[in-house]
């Protein structure tokens, strides 16, 4: 159960803090919510995509003839039906997202998009798809970073020269970028340590997950304009990315967002929006594109798998010393692996004087990776948090006291340059100290781990209007998708700010037209940085309500006060008006009330999370099973605090699952072997324990309430967390993600044989 | 090619609708009778989205041909409520957040709606084997398997 | 692709005949599945459901009758089943999720010829026979021989599974199903192992059957194992030669879902398991004509 830390600076919330029902929680439990699959046009045509078999391979034809002529058939695109980017100047990114929306001269993975068939029926669609005649030469293909490292290995993109490497390099290669980190001297950190611990560490490519399959609707009008129902993390970026692909101006086209059905990074980017956009051009009737759970699996997402190595050095009393990595990220086909995040996040939590930490963004034959929960941070957290916990074996200390003895408090310098504002980690290491489940006696084959995790936040921009209506209630629009009750917490900041019932307030997400400009949902920025737009707004409603006030009294604007939802004269000479009252005589003092606020959030505060897993392992067979857990978490404060729980909690088992059981498995000849729900195995009620939270409230200074975000950092310490407690239970470092039964009866196997289990 | 005529009662009315023979349930469902609350989460019976309960039992809709449907009885997630009286589960689920995005929620809802008629007071670990063939990415599970005690326990309350 | 439902076996026949391009199927947990995977769609779909021999679950006297295309939620529901089968029953009620429960058969399970089927180590274990009607009348073989290899069985072009015989088991006598899968449900068996054990009235084992799954094109019967066991008590020594011949029956692939050596290693650790499982049913079983001389 939530332990909610009472701020004594700040007390008194009336609604912050409390746990409404959702506004939008009736249509999700009646089945009335429209998600992206649900959208049905007068009409409608349905899409279905053709997708490469191979690995890598040269497009030599495509041969769409026969398909055109298929019952039902209306329209047909290939990648010739989209502009060529690179004639029109387009940067890097742009170019490498419309080539991975569609490809041209050369398919990268398998799944990558050949071509689109709209069709009357999904089974004419399917159909036609089976006739398109493509002629594929195939090419070598590269898997891990490893392979695509290796001095012979086929280039993907031929004339890429790695970035950030002195001398520049004179070789093509598939490592697009390096990234550096470096604080003190590494060789006297490592001199002054009492034990030296270095290991290498691997995850494989996991994915997001999400339950709903990409979907997108386009109804394209005859002067070129285009309307998208899609689920998306942000509309506004579909909007953008969709425009860039087609090749026209942003506001050509309108994105109406669906209800998301999960996205967790992996719906921030667009895959079916151009294809379904320009098949409505074509055939001048709206198309509906929904993924199948086999195309989410090979054409989205997934996370990078990786190969980390770490060395981190400490004296006998628990001071950390020096640390040194060696990243390597997979980035799937094109760049853009979060190996930068990686090398900023991964040693956050500690006070390390020295440091070199060099990570590799690393381009392999699978879909290009998308972001995932506090993208890059928990595959180097495995590695760093396993090694800590390593050391904290050897000098036999408590792994939180080890933490406790290092841990970055107000003041200390980050790896990656700022120094900490006031942040809360100590806060979480006190709390699961302190709690009773770290002291609960272990049976046989039983372990207990800890780890901790960082993630920044952010911040960025955000936009929100706030109208009052004729009955004095509130109606707030957002340009945020709301993928986990941000609606909610909108309502209550609304609520919060006027003193009003939140039931009085209507939080709604509106489309790219009826609301100013918002980045996407994501980087746990929602209740931080719209929330805070959403506060300013209703602010500006007070103020304008105030002023309407005075002028009805005829009295300055500075003999009015706001109280709980209503105004009220300093001097108790007129009865309050009450919202409701200012509302019915808005046509005496100015007309209706709207605001809205913009801005860029710039109080970002960071968020630190540390865990302990209690696991027992069968030693005859390797399987591990999770038997309890407990996650605290710096929330800064938490708005409807069940919601957080939530986004601990869902944080918490996807780690889990990463730790355990997930995996992208690929045959020899590139192909995904296990792309359904079956084989990839996303943990079930039955494998999981209650996940224990405790929101810890250190409020961040920069926002109007305290907010830090929470969506993402929960995910950072569990693959360290789950390791750590098997290495507890069974005296075997596991290095490798996922620690199958496979995996960890092989350790058991050579710690039994007389190895170490390593 | 002529498409299959088929009668059956959903939610409680008796409805006809026209599929080709190796439509599945869901699809009809979705496409041919426009309850779009049961969701397509994979297609091959492995998530539980498309949850329904078919002359009484729990099933997934996508592993059903729609031709089989004939006859039938079938309750989709549109069908547990009352009216505007929510079932005991949707009012725990609101009550416990026991969702975030929403789109496993329609499977969980009538999965565990099949599982309290049968067992009215199950245990936290027989929740959670009933509902292991729902994939929920978003909660962990927690409030899910809270949300359905509690609506067990009014269950309890209700006599 | 037409969808055909006969209401006798002899119409299933009739239109087996007639279509024979046909797919048989009882609850298309595994065809479905296989049509969107890309499997060639057939010219026709015949649903056994509808046919009520094929549905039934009956005590036919000196045996059970289990119709092929019975739901297992309908075997788990079957108390007295459950009590005198209960590592058969189990091994029916892994197959799948609740949902899946209510569609999935052993029928299918056993048909659709997956060499990790949870059903068919049980069936074998407790030496079930298949019914099989056909276009020369109906013919009974034993479960064990059905399956040739993945994906294929002894079955010939308009032949399928009715139901299946079932002996009712001597006195004391026990039955487990035990499998490995990395989660907790909805996995395909990794190894699977079923058991069934007689004992005497010294405690020994009378009699044996070894079945192990998903370690091999088909599962198969571990004869070492039961020779082991077969005159023995039940003790570390037994146990160590089920597990040394259950490990060395094995003839796995390495795959997604397991490597050779996993397979290998944790059969022996599982038909070991199954076997205490099985002989502790068997001493606490009241199953059988020496049971007090309550008939059943």
């Amino acid at each position: 159960m939530a332990i909610i830390e009472q701020d004594t600076t700040n007390p008194g919330f009336k609604w912050i803090g409390t746990r409404p029902i959702r506004p939008d929680g009736y249509e999700k439990v009646t089945g009335k919510a429209r998600f992206g699959a649900d959208m049905m046009l007068p009409g409608q045509l349905e899409g279905a995509v053709l997708r490469s078999p191979h690995a890598h391979a040269r497009i030599v034809s495509i041969d769409t003839s026969e398909a055109e002529t298929m019952p039902g058939v209306k329209a047909i695109v290939t990648g010739a039906d989209f502009p060529d980017l690179a004639e029109a100047g387009a940067g890097a990114a742009d170019l490498d997202l419309a080539v991975n929306v569609i490809a041209r001269d050369k398919v990268l993975y398998e799944g990558h998009v050949v071509a689109a068939v709209a069709a009357d029926t999904r089974k004419q669609a399917q159909a036609a798809i089976k006739a398109i005649k493509v002629n594929y030469e195939v090419l070598p293909h590269v898997l891990t970073v490893d392979e695509a490292m290796a001095s012979d290995a086929p280039i993907l993109h031929p004339g890429t020269r790695t970035k950030n490497v002195e001398p520049a390099p004179e070789a093509d290669s598939n490592v697009i970028s390096r990234v550096v980190q470096q604080l003190g001297d590494l060789d006297a950190g490592f001199a002054a340590a009492d034990v030296v611990v270095e290991r290498t560490f691997t995850t494989k490519p996991v994915h997001q997950g999400y339950i709903e399959p990409h979907a997108a609707v386009a109804d394209a009008m005859p002067n070129g304009r285009v309307h998208v129902w899609c689920s998306s993390q942000g509309h506004f970026a579909m909007r953008t990315m969709t425009a860039t692909v087609l090749g026209c101006d942003p506001t050509r086209i309108k994105v109406t967002p669906a209800e998301i059905g999960g996205g967790f990074g992996g719906k921030l980017s667009i895959y079916l929006e151009p294809l379904a956009g320009r098949l409505s051009q074509k055939s001048g009737r709206p198309v509906r594109i929904v993924m199948n759970r086999d195309e989410v699996f090979k054409g989205t997402g997934p996370a990078s798998g990786t190969k980390i190595t770490v060395k981190i050095g400490a004296t006998n009393d628990g001071k950390l010393t020096a640390c040194q990595s060696w990243l390597g990220y997979e980035a799937g086909a094109f760049a853009g692996s979060p190996v930068g995040a990686a090398t900023m996040t991964m040693i956050a939590p500690y006070q390390f004087e020295n440091l070199l930490l060099e990570g590799y963004d690393v381009v392999v034959n699978k879909p290009k990776v998308a972001a995932y929960r506090a993208p890059g941070a928990p595959m180097a957290a495995f590695a760093v948090e396993s090694v800590i916990d390593e050391i904290a074996q050897k000098i036999g200390m408590d792994p939180i006291e080890l933490r406790l003895k290092n841990a970055s408090v107000e003041g200390s310098q980050a790896a990656y340059g700022p120094k900490f504002p006031k942040i809360g980690y100590v806060e979480t290491l006190e709390a699961i100290k302190n709690h009773p489940n770290y002291q609960i006696p272990l049976g046989p084959n039983q372990g207990r781990g800890v780890a901790s995790g960082f993630w920044f936040n952010a911040g960025m921009n955000s936009s929100a209007t706030v109208h009052l209506n004729e009955d004095g209630n509130v109606t707030v629009i957002v340009g945020s998708p709301d993928i986990g009750g941000s609606r909610a917490s909108m309502a209550l900041m609304a609520a919060e700010t006027f003193g009003i019932d939140v039931a009085r307030v209507q939080p709604l997400v509106g489309d790219t037209e009826t609301v100013g400009f918002n980045d996407v949902t994501g980087g746990s920025r929602t209740t931080l940085a719209t929330g805070q737009a959403v506060t300013e707004a209703c602010e500006k409603v007070k103020v304008d309500l105030m002023a309407r006030a005075a002028k009805t009294w005829n009295c300055d604007v500075a003999d009015v006060e706001w109280v709980d939802g209503q105004v009220q004269k300093l001097d108790g000479s007129e009865p309050p008006l009450s919202m409701a009252k200012l509302a019915r005589g808005w046509g005496r003092t100015g007309g209706p009330v709207s605001a809205t606020a913009s801005l860029n959030a710039r109080g970002v505060g960071s968020a630190f999370s540390t865990q302990v897993c209690d696991v027992e392992v069968d030693p005859e067979t390797g399987i591990v099973r999770v038997l309890r857990y407990l996650t605290a978490q710096d929330a800064g404060r938490a708005i409807h605090p069940s919601y957080v729980e939530g986004q601990f909690q869902g944080g918490v088992v996807q780690g889990i699952g990463w730790a355990l059981n997930e995996e992208y498995v690929h045959t020899a000849e590139g192909t995904m072997d296990n792309p359904s729900f079956l084989d990839y195995r996303i943990p079930v009620a039955s494998d999981l324990p209650m996940i224990d939270t405790i929101i810890v409230e250190v409020p961040n200074p920069g926002h109007p309430w305290g907010v830090r975000g929470v969506g993402e950092v929960g995910i950072v310490p569990p693959l360290a967390a789950v390791a750590n407690a098997v290495s507890n239970a069974t005296g075997c470092r596991l290095t490798d993600l996922p620690m199958s039964p496979m995996r960890v009866l092989d350790a058991l196997n050579q710690k039994s044989n007389g190895g170490n289990g390593h | 090619m002529s498409r299959t005529h088929v009668t059956c009662t959903i939610n409680g009315d008796e409805v006809e609708f026209l599929c080709e023979d190796d439509t599945t349930l869901l699809n009809a469902l979705r496409d041919e009778v426009g309850l779009t609350g049961s969701k397509e989460g994979c297609g091959t019976g492995d998530c539980g989205a498309c949850s329904v309960i078919m002359d009484g039992a729990l099933t997934c809709a996508c592993l059903v041909f729609a031709p089989e449907a004939e006859g039938a009885t079938v309750v989709t997630v549109e069908g547990i409520a009352d009216g505007n009286k929510l079932h005991p589960l949707q009012q725990t689920f609101l009550e416990g957040a026991a969702l975030q995005c929403g789109v496993c929620t329609p499977g969980f809802l009538v999965a565990a709606k099949a599982l309290l008629d049968e067992n009215p007071h199950p245990t936290e670990t027989e929740v959670r084997y009933a509902l292991a063939g729902n994939l929920c990415r978003c909660t962990g599970y927690d409030k899910i398997i809270r949300a359905v005690l509690a609506a067990a326990d009014y269950n309890g309350s209700e006599g | 692709m037409k969808y055909l439902a006969p209401k006798t076996v002899e119409e299933a026949t009739t239109l087996l005949a007639e279509h024979p391009g046909a797919t048989v199927f009882a609850g298309a947990t595994d065809v479905i599945p296989q049509l969107k995977a890309g499997r060639p769609e057939p010219e026709a779909l015949v649903d056994l459901k509808k046919i009520s021999q094929a549905v039934s679950v009956s005590d036919e006297g000196g045996h059970w009758s289990i119709g092929a295309a019975t739901a297992t939620a309908k075997l788990t529901g079957n108390k007295a089943l459950a009590a005198e089968f209960p590592g058969l029953v189990e091994a029916a009620g892994l197959i799948g999720s609740d949902q899946v429960q209510s569609r999935a058969t052993l029928g299918g399970n056993l048909c659709n010829a997956s060499p990790a089927a949870d059903s068919v180590p049980a069936m074998i274990a407790n030496g079930m026979r298949a019914v099989i009607a056909g276009p020369g009348g109906t013919r009974t073989v034993a479960v064990e021989d059905i399956p040739t290899g993945p994906g294929s069985t002894q079955l010939q072009p308009g032949e399928f599974v009715v139901s299946f015989e079932l002996d009712h088991a001597p006195a004391r006598t026990g039955d487990a199903y035990l499998r490995l899968i990395p989660r907790t449900e909805m996995d395909i068996a990794v190894v699977g192992a079923g058991v069934r054990i007689t004992l005497d009235d010294a405690g020994n084992v009378a009699s044996a059957t070894v079945a192990i799954g998903a370690v091999a094109p088909t599962a198969r019967r571990v004869p070492a194992a039961e020779e082991a066991l077969v005159g023995n008590p039940i003790n570390d020594t037994t146990l160590a030669a089920v597990a040394e011949a259950a490990s060395a029956a094995c003839n796995p692939i390495d795959d997604k879902r397991g490597t050779i050596a996993y397979r290998r290693q944790v059969a022996g650790v599982l038909a070991r398991r199954a076997v205490v499982a099985a002989a502790e049913r068997a001493a606490a079983s009241t199953n059988g004509a020496s049971n007090n001389g309550e008939t059943r």
